[in-house]
């Protein structure tokens, strides 16, 4: 059981919500992705009848929302299948994709078996920036694919993350997203996990371009009022309170990585804490039984100043990982928090790299080139652990 | 918008409505989203199925519930559904 103790496995909601990472291939080699640096170490991808296991497994717990996610998710050609399978079970089915290995063929397919919803990322509104950061030549490609989503009536989101390289043109992002008829937008500031940690240098805004960011984001969510719904959430290292990350742990959210292993949170897997396997348990002894979920359920394991805060209830005591990767013991408060000891650090470093910003900018220094997300760099990258560097 | 009772409200394509069994309760999906709905909401949103008029749903409901005058509840409940985009007017 939990050594915090404060749960029973009756008091243990279900999940609501099952991301369903397929496969960390992808063809874009984001340098802000979000997946493990360690994704060469996946060889081994859940079959098609395990996934299938995994899903009604979920279901009959409650699950109601399945996304499927990568890596590409459209890689795995049994996809449609899984889809078929998953709106049979009665989940409202989200695609989360590049658009990268898509056409019409697909997309009706995908409808024929039910799909529900496609979120397409754009990496930026321009074609060469989209394509240098994608690590391809993807943008005409995407921009089809998105008028190709809303002829085929899916509601359709755009994903944009935002960073230093692309926040100044968010002008041009939002025209992008009102000319191709976005149900959502998603203005996604790249919160610094995985790969975009290795990259926080090159990619964090300063505060200057969020406050000019912010200012147009919200003209647009006045102006495209009752068409599109633009979410704009800026980076949570300019915040004074953390996020209440994934609703707490093992609240609702539930990750199965590729290779089976079931999570809280998608970047969980990084923490020193051992997680189960879908191969090994069922998703329900997982999600009630498991050591890792119960891991931080509750309020009992908290530690000060987040264990008599009065707002412990609303944020959790933020992320988990973050407060690892700063602090070295996921334990102690999310140094987003201006509470935490930690938070002066945060703050330093966020002005550091402000510096550094401006340098670049007046080219006093030579840049350092970002590290793109691919098999070879996850190699290099993700075979020694990250150190705690604030 | 003004609420015609003759209008027949369909439920809108992208978004879905369905009984939860976990939840105890019928739920509106859309992407990434539920909203669970309380039983007087799902009986309203059970009834709209894009061939019964509002002014059908309204005695249909005030029938199976032996209760008159239900139009003013019913009424401010498709207001906030309309408004979401969870249903619309049958073309």
């Amino acid at each position: 059981m939990t050594p915090a103790g404060s749960e029973t496995k009756s008091d243990v909601k279900p999940p609501l919500w099952l991301l369903a990472e397929l496969t960390y291939r992808c063809p874009l080699q984001c340098p802000y992705c979000s997946n493990p640096l360690e994704i060469a170490k996946y060889q081994n991808e859940l079959s098609t009848e395990e996934w299938v296991r995994v899903m009604q497994q979920a279901r009959k717990m409650g699950a109601a929302q399945i996304g499927f996610s990568g890596g590409e998710p459209l890689v795995r050609p049994d996809l449609e299948e899984l889809v078929q399978e998953a709106r049979h079970l009665g989940y409202y089915t989200n695609l989360i994709t590049s658009g990268v290995g898509m056409d019409e063929a697909r997309v009706k397919r995908l409808k024929d078996a039910g799909l529900d919803h496609i979120q397409i990322s754009f990496q930026a509104s321009d074609e060469e920036l989209n394509n240098f950061l994608g690590g391809t030549k993807t943008f005409q490609h995407k921009k089809e694919m998105a008028r190709m989503v809303k002829a085929y009536e899916y509601p359709m989101v755009l994903n944009i993350v935002i960073h230093r390289k692309n926040i100044d043109q968010i002008r041009d992002i939002l025209e992008m997203t009102v000319e191709l008829e976005a149900d959502y937008v998603e203005l996604a500031s790249t919160q610094y996990y995985g790969w975009s940690r290795i990259n926080v240098d090159q990619l964090l805004p300063t505060r200057e371009q969020l406050a000019k960011a912010e200012i147009v984001a919200k003209e647009y969510q006045e102006r495209m009022k009752g068409k599109s719904r633009i979410i704009y959430v800026i980076p949570d290292y300019f915040e004074n309170r953390p996020k209440p990350c994934m609703n707490g742990w093992g609240a609702i959210f539930l990750t199965i990585a590729p290779d089976g292993t079931a999570l809280p949170c998608h970047e969980a897997g990084q923490l020193p804490i051992d997680f189960p396997n879908v191969k090994d348990v069922s998703v329900e002894e997982a999600w009630k039984d498991s050591p890792g979920f119960n891991h931080f359920r509750g309020f009992e394991w908290m530690k000060e100043p987040c264990r008599s805060c009065d707002e412990k209830e609303k944020d959790f005591g933020g992320c988990r990982c973050q407060a690892f990767m700063m602090t070295g013991d996921a334990a102690n408060t999310d140094p987003v928090c201006d509470k935490s000891p930690n938070h002066q650090a945060l703050l330093d470093d966020v002005e550091r790299i402000g510096k550094l910003a401006k340098e670049e900018s007046t080219k006093t220094t030579e840049e350092k080139p970002l590290v793109f997300r691919n098999m070879k760099n996850s190699k290099k990258f993700g075979a020694k652990e990250t150190e705690p560097t604030t | 918008m003004t609420i015609d009772r003759v209008d027949i409200p369909e439920v809108a394509p992208t978004f879905r409505f369905q009984w939860e069994e976990v939840q105890d309760c019928y739920v509106v999906l859309y992407p990434e989203g539920m909203v669970k709905l309380s039983g007087s909401a799902g009986e309203i949103m059970k009834r709209i199925d894009g061939k019964q008029s509002i002014d059908t749903i309204i005695k249909d409901l005030e029938t199976t519930f032996s209760e008159n005058n239900l139009e003013d509840d019913v009424i401010k409940f498709l207001e906030v559904a309309y408004d979401t985009g969870w249903i619309r007017n049958k073309k």
